[in-house]
């Protein structure tokens, strides 16, 4: 598909880079005409995606996690990717208050986040393989 | 992060941006707090953050639950249009008290 404009970063599972990561895609997005409010959302849903590679995609191994936003003809279009193990089930990961960890305090809302502040949100997995994350934002 | 302590009262002072990194150090020192200082109230003060995810719903949730074990209360103020969609859409104000600014917290929790 042609883009407008697209990028593509890449850096390591580090909790640390979940600021880096939200930051740079606003940065990039920053060149359409967005509002306050709009690159907010988007933020804050790539802060999710990332996070979740981050604590479930990984876990305790690590790896790199890949984050892709393309300027199409309406809005953005942002993938986050990583090579951990995997979702066994997604509906039931996508599901509000569903967490996998509750020791860690996830408050199972990140999915719900993604799917309230982007248009679109789909999630392609296999174990052992990894996840990919696209989200959908209409900019107009 | 600020921690003021008065009385009872334990006053959260976060500052900046408010996501799964930053929000394990604020479990340890907020827990830490309250476990070694008998409060039985924690106000969170977020006017000086910008940004927050899901990670701070968990981080909120995560310190009723310890007040609520306690018989304590969890209540914020200084919440922006942001943070305010975040804590709307995740149910969190039903369980705890959201308040303008400080004065009105620490009367409401007092």
């Amino acid at each position: 598909m042609d883009y407008r404009n697209d990028m593509k970063i890449q850096f390591p599972n580090r909790s640390s880079n979940e600021g880096f990561a939200r930051v740079a895609v606003a940065a990039f997005v920053a060149q359409l005409d967005v509002t306050v409010e709009q690159l907010s959302d988007i933020k804050t849903a790539v802060s999710e995606a990332v996070t979740n590679a981050i604590v479930h995609g990984y876990e305790h191994m690590k790896g790199y996690i890949t984050v892709e936003c393309a300027i199409t003809d309406d809005g953005v279009e942002i993938t986050v990717s990583d090579s951990g193990h995997g979702i066994g089930d997604i509906e039931k990961a996508r599901q509000p208050l569903y967490t996998s960890r509750p020791e860690l305090e996830r408050s199972g809302m990140g999915f719900t986040v993604m799917e309230t502040f982007m248009d679109e949100v789909t999630v392609t997995s296999a174990l052992g393989v990894g996840t990919t994350v696209v989200m959908k934002k209409k900019l107009s | 992060m600020k921690l003021d302590k008065n009385g009872e009262t334990l006053v959260v002072r976060l500052s900046g941006e408010l996501d799964h990194h930053y929000a394990v150090r604020i479990r340890e020192m907020v827990d830490a707090a309250v476990l070694t200082g008998g409060f039985r109230r924690i106000i969170f003060d977020f006017t000086q953050v910008g940004f927050m995810d899901s990670s701070g719903i968990g981080t909120i949730m995560g310190r009723y639950k310890l007040m609520q074990a306690i018989g304590g209360s969890v209540s914020a103020f200084g919440i922006s249009s942001q943070l305010d969609k975040l804590l709307s859409m995740s149910g969190i104000k039903k369980i705890i008290s959201v308040y303008q600014n400080e004065q009105e917290a620490v009367r409401g929790a007092s």
